[in-house]
């Protein structure tokens, strides 16, 4: 069985957001971390290759920090990277991202893609499910338990106050919700292995990409204003209380 | 040329989502200012009733798909029949609630369409030009991204409890338009075999006005029955942290922050939660924050509206007695 997990690495989720002086994100200094939602990914990957037999191969598209993202992979387990590192993915929007990485694994046999839910960041919940329709292909968002038998998976997947099981044929891809699995840590005998297991770098051009083709268009970034403290209501608890039901309901007119 | 502001409404069991109502209110307000029509697509079995509910919320147009297909939501059958009514429509933007539903059905539409989208967002202009722009949270809410396109239709999945639903008037009128559905088989690879939707009688997180949420301080999950009592008096759901969550006293499906829901109710009621940032992240755009914390440093009363600091297990039940009263008046 052949399995492909897209991984991306994001800001640490207690890095403090303030913008550069052209009014951008400023990455500089943010401790990088593998998105949360992309290690169930990993982890389930791996544990198909371990269940069913198969190949790992872990995808990630970034700067060039993010070969320790894919590093991290490796040492967890999966058996092979590629890097899709390019100054011109400055300037790439979700179409142009999902086109870019089904570029990529229509050279890596598939039959399992594992992406996770939504990437902590930028947050779109987009490129996975981009990605299947781009390859033509079906998908099931957020998955939180993954049964896989012959050509064949069932998916438990999370709605609105429930859950739905779906049944598709492989190639197919599943977007990682919390609860799918716990996450292995990296052994040290893992992080000396990945050192030597093979990761493939690519760029826009090797990929056959120019020149963006841009759908959306991001006029500026802001950040949000502060909230201020407010009152703190002090007195006996019954004092108290009551006085908040006052509040909520005269002040706040919220009750 | 394209035309009009389409809103796909989700329904289930004949029940509008009330974050379908809010686009349609929404879009009715900007649709009278820029002369545009507004108009709503319904999916499902047995739906024809909807339709003057959605004329009263502010539609100008109902496009009802009536099909034993379109029963459940479905990725395929439902990105098959919409991208063909899009392209039929041509309208100027395309909005979705960002449900479930939405989060999983606008990728694949818009990819299918070449097109943008700008994913959970809490707010949506006109410009100048009478553009739709839409604001988005990004870094869970720590920061915004403002966009639009050049590309139209210009698609957007829009945060439950982002507008405000405006009362419906039964006067209005629409036109109301019956399409076949036409579904591609390459369509109906994933088979939908199961639906549980466990039975609550408290709102969905994310759409619920009022959210009581407690954490670690709770100490326990039979402790969490406080709350709900709590919440069952002003109609709240439920919520938790994740120290909460990974102590097994909540499913993560209760999780408020930056891994899980992200909420944005009128009010939100900390119970024994410090006020970390990844839990801020998913609740810090609540109109109104209230924290109940023993410790007084506490960073959530950094960022609350009305504090009071003392035991939870004193306060919520009082906190109850007091509602209770405010209710019965
Ligand atoms: C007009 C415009 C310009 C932009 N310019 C830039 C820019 O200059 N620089 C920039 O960094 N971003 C830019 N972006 C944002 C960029 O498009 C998004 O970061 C990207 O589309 C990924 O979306 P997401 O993080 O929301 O991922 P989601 O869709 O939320 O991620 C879901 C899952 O998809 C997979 N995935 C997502 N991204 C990657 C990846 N890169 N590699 C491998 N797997 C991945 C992961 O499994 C992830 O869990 C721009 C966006 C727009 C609209
Ligand atoms: C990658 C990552 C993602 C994360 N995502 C999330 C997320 O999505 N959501 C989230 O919530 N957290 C998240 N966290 C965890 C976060 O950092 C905090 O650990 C967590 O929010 C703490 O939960 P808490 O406030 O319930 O517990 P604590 O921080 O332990 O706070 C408990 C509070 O209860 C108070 N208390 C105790 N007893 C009483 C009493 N009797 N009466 C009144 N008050 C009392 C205490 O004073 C204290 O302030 C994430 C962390 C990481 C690293």
């Amino acid at each position: 069985m052949n399995i492909v997990v897209f991984i991306k690495q994001t800001f640490d989720t207690e890095a403090k957001i303030v913008l550069d002086a052209s009014g951008k994100i400023d990455a500089n200094g943010v401790n990088l971390i593998i998105n949360p939602y992309d290690e169930y990914a990993i982890e389930e990957g791996i544990r198909l290759k371990e269940k069913h037999g198969g190949e790992v191969t872990v995808v990630s598209m970034g700067g060039s920090r993010a070969q320790e993202a894919v590093r991290t992979a490796l040492a967890m387990g999966a058996d092979k990277g590629v890097l899709v590192s390019d100054p011109g993915l400055e300037n790439t929007d979700e179409f142009g991202r999902a086109q870019i990485l089904a570029k990529v694994v229509a050279d890596i046999p598939h039959d399992i893609i594992l992406a996770g839910r939504i990437a902590i960041d930028d947050g779109a919940s987009q490129i996975a499910v981009r990605l299947a329709e781009a390859l033509s292909i079906p998908s099931v968002s957020s998955v939180i338990k993954l049964e896989v038998a012959g050509t064949q998976a069932t998916a438990t997947r999370e709605i609105d106050g429930g859950t739905e099981l779906i049944e598709v044929s492989f190639p197919a891809v599943f977007t990682a919700q919390k609860g799918l699995n716990d996450p292995r840590y990296p052994s040290v005998a893992g992080i000396m292995k990945a050192k030597k297991k093979p990761l493939k770098s690519l760029t826009l051009a090797d990929l056959g990409f120019g020149a963006g083709d841009l759908k959306m268009v991001i006029n500026q970034y802001s950040l949000p204003t502060p909230r201020k403290a407010g009152r703190k209501i002090d007195g006996e608890p019954a004092q108290a209380a009551s006085e908040l039901a006052k509040l909520l309901r005269e002040e706040a007119k919220v009750l | 040329m394209a035309k009009g502001i389409m809103i796909i409404v989700e329904q289930r069991n004949l029940q509008i989502r009330k974050v379908s109502l809010e686009l349609l209110s929404e879009a009715r307000k900007i649709a009278d200012q820029t002369g545009e029509s507004v108009v709503a697509v319904v999916l499902g079995q047995g739906i024809d009733e909807l339709a003057p509910t959605l004329a009263a919320s502010g539609a100008d147009k109902v496009i009802v798909i009536d099909d034993a297909k379109l029963a459940e939501y479905s990725t395929g059958a439902y990105t098959s029949v919409l991208n063909k009514i899009i392209r039929k429509e041509e309208p100027q933007a395309v909005l979705l609630g960002n449900t479930a539903a939405g989060k999983d059905l606008a990728p694949r539409l818009a990819q299918r369409l070449g097109v943008g989208l700008a994913s959970d967002c809490t707010g949506m202009e006109i410009d100048s030009a009478n553009f739709l722009t839409f604001k988005r949270p990004i870094y869970a809410g720590k920061a915004f991204a403002h966009l639009t396109s050049n590309v139209r239709p210009i698609m957007a999945t829009i945060r439950p409890n982002t507008f405000p639903v405006t009362p419906p008037d039964a006067a209005r009128q629409a036109e109301v338009v019956k399409e076949v559905a036409d579904i591609d088989a390459a369509d109906l690879t994933a088979i939908l075999k199961e639906v549980a939707v466990a039975a609550s009688k408290r709102p969905e997180l994310t759409e619920a006005n009022i959210i009581v949420s407690g954490g670690r301080g709770m100490k326990g999950p039979e402790n969490y029955s406080i709350l709900e009592d709590l919440a069952d008096v002003i109609g709240a759901a439920v919520g938790a942290s994740r120290a909460a969550v990974d102590s097994g006293w909540k499913e993560h499906k209760y999780q408020v922050g930056q891994t899980g829901k992200t909420v944005a109710p009128t009010l939100y009621i900390a119970c024994g939660i410090s006020g970390a940032i990844q839990h801020l992240a998913g609740m810090g755009s609540s109109k109104f924050i209230v924290a109940i914390n023993k410790d007084p440093e506490a960073n959530i009363f950094n960022v609350a509206d009305y504090g009071i600091v003392g035991d939870l297990f004193e306060i919520v039940p009082l906190l109850t007695e007091e509602f209770k009263k405010l209710v019965n008046e």
